[in-house]
């Protein structure tokens, strides 16, 4: 699944980003495989998303999104 | 001369960099612009203990030394440039605690270069609220650094920083981690290749996508035993050097940094579940606007009505006090009147940057952004256009200036393209008379036909910004790397010093940007009003004088005949009865061309003209608006202004770009003449079309 597939609340966990289509400047914020990825808000028709990845608070169009591979975390 | 070092401020945005700015240099600072870009740059001085001066420049935020935009450029540019004059002798990390990881990718970058290099860790008055606890020692040792732990809020460890920096020459240079194992073969290669010059520095360069001056991309291009990579390859590497540094930094902080998340707490959640909801958010955000819009427009009318009757006042004085003549009257008419036109936008101004700063220092903005991102996005603006929309009401001016955050220079452009359609201030007393001159006083289901009108045009300005929005963003073939990434920073309470150095500075910066050409035209126009050819204009007096011999008239309605005739034949007058011609079909005679002539200057001129030129000598809307609806049309009889002519008139002043300031800061935000060039002429044009459209239907 990818980023844009995440609930309002859930978390997940980056596994990959396609790095052709995810400016560096996203990788700079920490949206990195590995990190903890959680759906803050969503503004109407679920774009942008309001983002928590590892602790920093961003938004990203969700163009953007579908490019982020994630997998559910299990709590 | 005592020795003065120069210092850079480096960080990511919202980490309080302009606060500690601020601290250090109070209002020893000036802003202005990197040769040849609209960028901002700040520079300041502060002393330091042992009568050292440091030359502080505050670059813009940025969260690497990746550049993705102009003002990143700038920071990369400075850094890697040894010769450019403001090259730093220290750099000064900014942080802020609560981002720290986040925030120490930039400062391992910086290290890289060999640039003796300070921590700073901002907003250390958090730590307690969010349960974080530091080992400065031991961060210290890992990141080879010096840290200053300080608060710009409660105004702490400000002096130790000085301290830090007056000692810089105790800073280590040496890099905290080894960024070239991510390719250990490519790195060698490029260290032989080119064995005087710094690794990352080299690196830097070839993964930039801009040009670094002397050493750009084409001198690794022409080493003939140095083969670079693809693009796609080098954003592989990037990503895994991003990746290297990450893993350094959370080792590091594992034993640096702790953090209780019991004691922690979060106002943030509370608040963003209000403030960015599908419908709170978007009334809470409404009526925020509504105040903005009422402040602007309502509590600026006081300062703005005692500005204007200053200047009158000043007028009048410097006239009956200096002795007559030219220089005078170039004084009294042209130079002061210039003046007071620049002043009186200084407390809508300030109002609006008033507004603007505190709801970017909060960090509410951002919400606004990730609300209003989705529906601006249709018409190829970007959730940051709203800013300056809203702003368009008041004025166009600051409202380009505040285009300023839009990263995709695309947006951006369209964004001040189509800003001056919204309905500006100095639109307002051209459409009140015209409206009182032309709509009938009826009612229908309770509102008045003439406050409808009023709202339709304001309507109508929107929908024009809007609706061309959508046009160039279908036309214009910019390629502009759009992405869209906003951080979401934490509410804050907004740093009163801080708002005010934003007020002080944007309002400076307008007064003696676009006022030095909002002075220049008043000036121009004043001689084309009062100097003409021939002896029309030179013996007004005496033809005026034989003409009314007979009609007894009072020495004051004499003196306004005069002055009307003098305008007639003045240069604005011939000028007013050259493009006579074109202004016929749209329903205007010779005198509304010379008011739209003068409204190029700025629109509010427009009633001023007439009011001269009809010759009314006290400027009572009342009187004014009499003798309007008493012209006659020369042609077809009948009243000059029916409702033809001024519908034609209002959407003429809806759609023209008339506003020489305008004009100025488009040139200033775009650096070329083309696109304000461009707005001249399209939206004239349109407006024309339109004005001779509705006319000729309606007549």
């Amino acid at each position: 699944m990818t980023l844009a597939d995440l609930k309002r609340g859930q978390q997940g966990i980056i596994t990959d980003v396609s790095s052709i289509h995810i400016p560096l400047k996203l990788l700079e914020m920490g949206c990195l495989p590995g990190n903890l990825v959680e759906l803050v808000q969503v503004a109407p028709f679920a774009d942008p998303m309001y983002l928590n990845i590892n602790g920093t608070h961003l938004a990203i169009r969700k163009e953007t999104a579908i490019h982020i591979i994630i997998e559910t975390a299990h709590e | 001369m005592s020795k003065q070092i120069n210092v850079a401020l480096i960080g990511n945005p919202n980490t309080g960099k302009t606060s500690v700015f601020n601290a250090l240099t109070g209002l020893n600072q000036k802003v202005g612009n990197y040769p040849g870009i609209t960028v901002e740059k700040k520079e300041g001085i502060c002393k330091l203990p042992r009568g050292v001066k440091a030359h502080i420049i505050d670059l813009p935020g940025t969260y690497s030394l990746n550049a993705s935009s102009l003002d990143e450029n700038v920071v990369i540019e400075l850094l890697l440039n040894k010769t450019d004059k403001d090259y730093p002798d220290v750099a000064v990390v900014v942080s802020d605690v609560e981002n720290l990881k986040r925030n120490l990718l930039l400062f391992t970058q910086i290290k890289d270069l060999k640039i003796p290099t300070i921590l700073v860790i901002n907003m250390a008055d958090r730590m307690e609220y969010k349960g974080i606890s530091l080992n400065l020692d031991y961060l210290e040792t890992q990141l080879k650094t010096k840290i200053a732990l300080i608060s710009t809020r409660k105004n702490k460890g400000i002096d130790k920083l000085k301290e830090l920096i007056a000692t810089h020459k105790e800073l280590s240079i040496e890099p905290c981690l080894d960024a070239s194992t991510i390719d250990k073969a490519y790195f060698d290669n490029l260290r032989k290749a080119f064995p005087n010059q710094l690794l990352y520095k080299l690196w830097l360069v070839i993964t930039q996508d801009v040009n670094f001056g002397k050493t750009d991309r084409k001198t690794f291009e022409a080493v003939e035993d140095f083969k670079t990579k693809s693009k796609t390859d080098l954003k592989r590497l990037q990503q895994k050097e991003t990746i290297k540094r990450y893993q350094f930094i959370n080792e590091t902080l594992k034993l640096g940094q702790t953090i209780d998340l019991k004691s922690a707490k979060d106002l943030r959640i509370k608040l963003d579940r209000i403030l960015t909801h599908k419908v709170w958010g978007y009334l809470i955000f409404g009526i925020i606007l509504l105040t903005i819009f009422q402040a602007i427009y309502d509590w600026s009318s006081i300062p703005m009505d005692f500005i204007d009757s200053s200047f009158a006042s000043l007028s009048e004085w410097t006239k009956s006090t200096l002795p007559d003549g030219a220089f005078t009257n170039l004084l009294a008419e042209g130079i002061i009147s210039g003046l007071g036109g620049i002043v009186i936008f200084i407390p809508q101004i300030a109002f609006l940057f008033l507004f603007i700063s505190i709801l970017e220092e909060s960090g509410y903005m951002s919400r606004v952004v990730f609300l209003m991102d989705r529906i601006m996005r249709r018409f190829g603006l970007s959730g940051k256009s709203v800013v300056p929309l809203i702003s368009g009401t008041a004025c166009a001016i600051p409202a380009i200036m505040a285009t300023r955050n839009i990263e995709s220079w695309k947006e951006r452009l369209i964004t001040i393209l189509v800003t001056p359609f919204t309905t500006c201030s100095a639109r307002l007393p051209v459409y009140l008379i015209i409206i009182a001159l032309v709509i009938p006083e009826g009612r229908i289901l309770g509102l008045s036909y003439q406050a409808l009108t009023l709202m339709l045009l304001y309507l109508i300005g929107f929908g024009a910004a809007v609706g061309s929005a959508w046009i160039l963003n279908k036309i214009l073939k910019i390629k502009s790397k759009s992405f869209f990434v906003v951080e979401m920073p934490n509410y804050k309470l907004p740093l009163f010093k801080n708002v005010a150095l934003t007020v002080l500075e944007k309002t400076k910066a307008f007064v003696f940007g676009a006022g030095k050409i909002i002075l220049a035209i008043s000036i121009v126009l004043w001689f084309l009003a009062s100097y003409g050819p021939g002896d029309d204009f030179n013996n007004a007096e005496t033809i005026v004088t034989e003409q009314y011999a007979s009609e007894n008239l009072s020495e004051e309605e004499l003196n306004q005949k005069i002055e009307s005739h003098k305008l007639e034949h003045s240069f604005i007058g011939i000028a007013g009865h050259a493009i006579e011609p074109a202004i016929r079909p749209l329903g205007y005679d010779w005198k509304i061309g010379i008011a739209i002539v003068s409204s190029f200057a700025a629109r509010e001129v427009f009633v001023g003209t007439l009011a001269t030129i009809y010759s009314v000598g006290s400027d009572e809307e009342e009187t004014i608006k009499n003798r309007m609806a008493g012209e006659i049309n020369p042609i077809l009889g009948g009243p000059l202004f029916n409702f033809a002519s001024g519908i034609s008139l209002l959407l003429f002043y809806a759609f023209a770009m008339q506003c020489m300031s305008t004009l100025a800061i488009v040139k200033k935000e775009t650096n070329s003449w083309k696109w304000p060039m461009y707005q001249l002429v399209i939206m004239s044009g349109f407006a024309y079309i339109v004005a001779l459209v509705a006319y000729q239907l309606l007549i």
